[in-house]
């Protein structure tokens, strides 16, 4: 059995009196497309923040590549190649879609100027354009800001700057919730022309039918814990929904 | 356009056209536009009024000088307002400099260059300190802006009466009055109207088109989408409002050489005239919008209209007035536009 890329160990997260995670386990392998599903309040929002350097864990291990890691920042986990396309998009909605997509990862300019900290716009949005182009996101203006633009293309945008920049992971917080038919479809590619480009895909999502159709494992979280981990081809829906309202309760090991 | 993209790895940019909009058409939908074209017409309307003494050289020396100080400040408090902040202390930091700077060239002694120096670099000393002591508090304690500055307002004032037992500091160097304060650069440009362009255009740069300025934008635009892409939001907070401190000790530093005297009575409006003319040059109070060349704008308006007002013959108590208009006229423009553009 090969070693996991990234694999969480009995995480634990309270905010206040609540406890959102306790005692979570999670694994990523290399290259798959794996779904977080739950019920709301399960946990997975907090569990990939805590992946991705926002919360920080009160208790448990994270192993990447086998090697036990701290992920204090998003820059710990920007450092691990790890990507996360966040529930609320995370997008400053007056900057333009290429400085969204560099956000924190400014161009300089050659030379001198570049030393006095001066921005290559020029080379951003060209860069930019290219990485929607290959995404097949479409925008009319390159140039303009975020807030002027639909959620279909703001949710691509996103998507975008974190497969641009991951190298081993991208999660995405419920990618599609917000997306019409097109742009679900849209997405749903994405997700398997990431995994086929050898990252792994972690995917939050309500939506059973696009579950099964992208996911390689499911991985379900329940009261803040993982109750079952399922490979697609040898579960049914019905078996996940079981899971995840409790009529399975043990942390299957469905290899 | 395309001298820019020089990278190698990048050839097949060179015949793809940027969808960019045209130079004519970025400029009629900027943001600091029509702002720019108030302040224009406002300058025909008192020139066809009264075109020998509006237009005269010595008039325009006189506008903006007058508006230079109130400009070094608005420089700070345009990075501050776009990061969705506020700071109310700039006129009492303004006073607190001028008044320990004052101190510090009386207690060194003498009539030349090194004690100004020493007076600059105390003025911006002190604006630099209680710059950090906002942004600290800001940024670490996460006490709102208003609270904070609205408390170092009135510490500074405080300190500054403390420190002079409420008596304005008289003794400046002749030669800093004679120099900064009055001269003129090739006998035509006040000192002070270069001092503040100069520091205006530096900032203006750094705001359009480095990576703090781009920070500045991101941190004001969405903090938390700012601190998940990794920017440094605490320190760069920080940073902005000791800039605005900063630049608070210069102006104060220029309020001392051009009045000689530290008018500590002189300054309780400052901080809203800096915050007005920030606003009034298109600078969103809600962060991640704005521009110096607004800012610009923003200064001159009420300066052209106080100015105009006296020549015309008009009073020029409805100066005031007039630019409380004008404040909410500009935001009211801004709203509208917003609104058509950002629905969708």
């Amino acid at each position: 059995m090969p070693e996991p890329l990234l694999e969480a160990r009995g995480i634990v997260k309270s905010f206040g009196r609540v406890r959102a995670l306790r005692g979570a386990n999670f694994t990523v392998n290399e290259g798959e497309v794996v779904a977080l599903v739950g019920d709301n309040g399960a946990g997975k929002s907090t569990l990939v923040k805590t992946l991705a350097g926002v919360h920080q864990p009160d208790a448990g291990e994270i192993f990447f590549e086998g090697r036990p890691v701290e992920i204090h920042s998003p820059l710990d986990a920007r450092r691990l190649g790890i990507e996360t396309v966040y529930q609320d998009l995370a997008l400053a909605a007056e900057l333009d879609a290429g400085a969204n997509m560099f956000l924190g990862r400014e161009v300089l300019r050659p030379g001198l100027l570049g030393k006095f900290g001066f921005i290559d716009k020029q080379a951003m949005r060209a860069r930019s354009r290219d990485a929607f182009a290959n995404l097949g996101v479409a925008l009319q203006d390159t140039a303009a800001p975020v807030a002027t633009m639909s959620g279909g293309q703001r949710q691509g945008i996103a998507v975008s700057r974190a497969v641009t920049w991951a190298s081993k992971v991208v999660f995405m917080d419920e990618p599609t919730a917000a997306l019409g038919v097109v742009q679900t479809r849209n997405v749903l590619d994405l997700i398997a022309r990431v995994r086929d480009q050898g990252l792994a895909v972690v995917l939050i999502s309500h939506n059973m039918p696009e579950v099964f159709e992208v996911a390689d494992r499911i991985e379900v979280l329940r009261l803040g814990e993982r109750v079952a981990q399922l490979r697609r081809s040898d579960v049914t829906m019905e078996d996940v929904v079981g899971a995840m309202t409790g009529a399975i309760t043990h942390d299957g090991e469905a290899r | 356009m395309s001298d820019v993209t020089t990278k190698a790895d990048e050839p097949e940019l060179e015949d793809e056209q940027p969808r960019r909009a045209p130079f004519w058409q970025r400029l009629v939908a900027g943001s600091s536009t029509p702002i720019g074209l108030i302040l224009v017409a406002l300058i025909v309307v008192f020139s066809v009024m009264e075109s020998d003494a509006f237009l005269d050289s010595a008039n325009a020396r006189n506008i903006a000088t007058d508006a230079a100080v109130l400009l070094v400040l608005a420089t700070g408090m345009t990075y501050v307002i776009i990061t969705a902040g506020i700071d109310l202390s700039v006129g009492a930091v303004l006073v607190f400099s001028g008044v320990v700077s004052a101190k510090a060239m009386n207690a060194v002694g003498g009539d030349n260059w090194g004690v100004i120096f020493v007076g600059l670099g105390v003025a911006l000393a002190g604006g630099l300190a209680w710059g950090l002591i906002n942004g600290f508090l800001i940024a670490k304690a996460k006490i709102p802006a208003f609270v904070v500055t609205l408390g170092t307002l009135g510490m500074a004032l405080g300190a500054s009466l403390v420190i002079t037992g409420g008596v304005d500091q008289r003794e400046v160097p002749f030669k800093l009055i004679t120099t900064i304060g009055t001269g003129r650069a090739f006998e035509q440009i006040p000192w002070l109207v270069v001092i503040a362009f100069a520091v205006a255009i530096v900032f203006g740069v750094i705001l359009a088109a480095t990576r703090f300025g781009r920070y500045t934008y991101a941190v004001g635009s969405n903090e938390e989408a700012a601190r998940r892409a990794g920017i440094p939001v605490d320190r760069h907070l920080i940073k902005v409002y000791a800039l605005a401190g900063t630049l608070a000790g210069l102006a104060g530093f220029l309020s001392l050489a051009r009045f000689s005297t530290t008018t500590i009575g002189g300054h309780d409006t400052d901080n809203l005239a800096a915050i007005a003319a920030v606003v009034i040059g298109g600078t969103s109070l809600f962060g991640g919008i704005g521009t110096l060349l607004g800012s610009v704008f923003g200064v001159f308006i009420p300066a052209v209209l106080e100015n105009g007002f006296v020549i015309v013959g008009v009073n020029p108590f409805w100066q005031e007035i007039a630019v409380g208009a004008v404040l909410v006229g500009a935001v009211y423009l801004d709203q509208l536009r917003r609104r058509s553009q950002y629905q969708r």
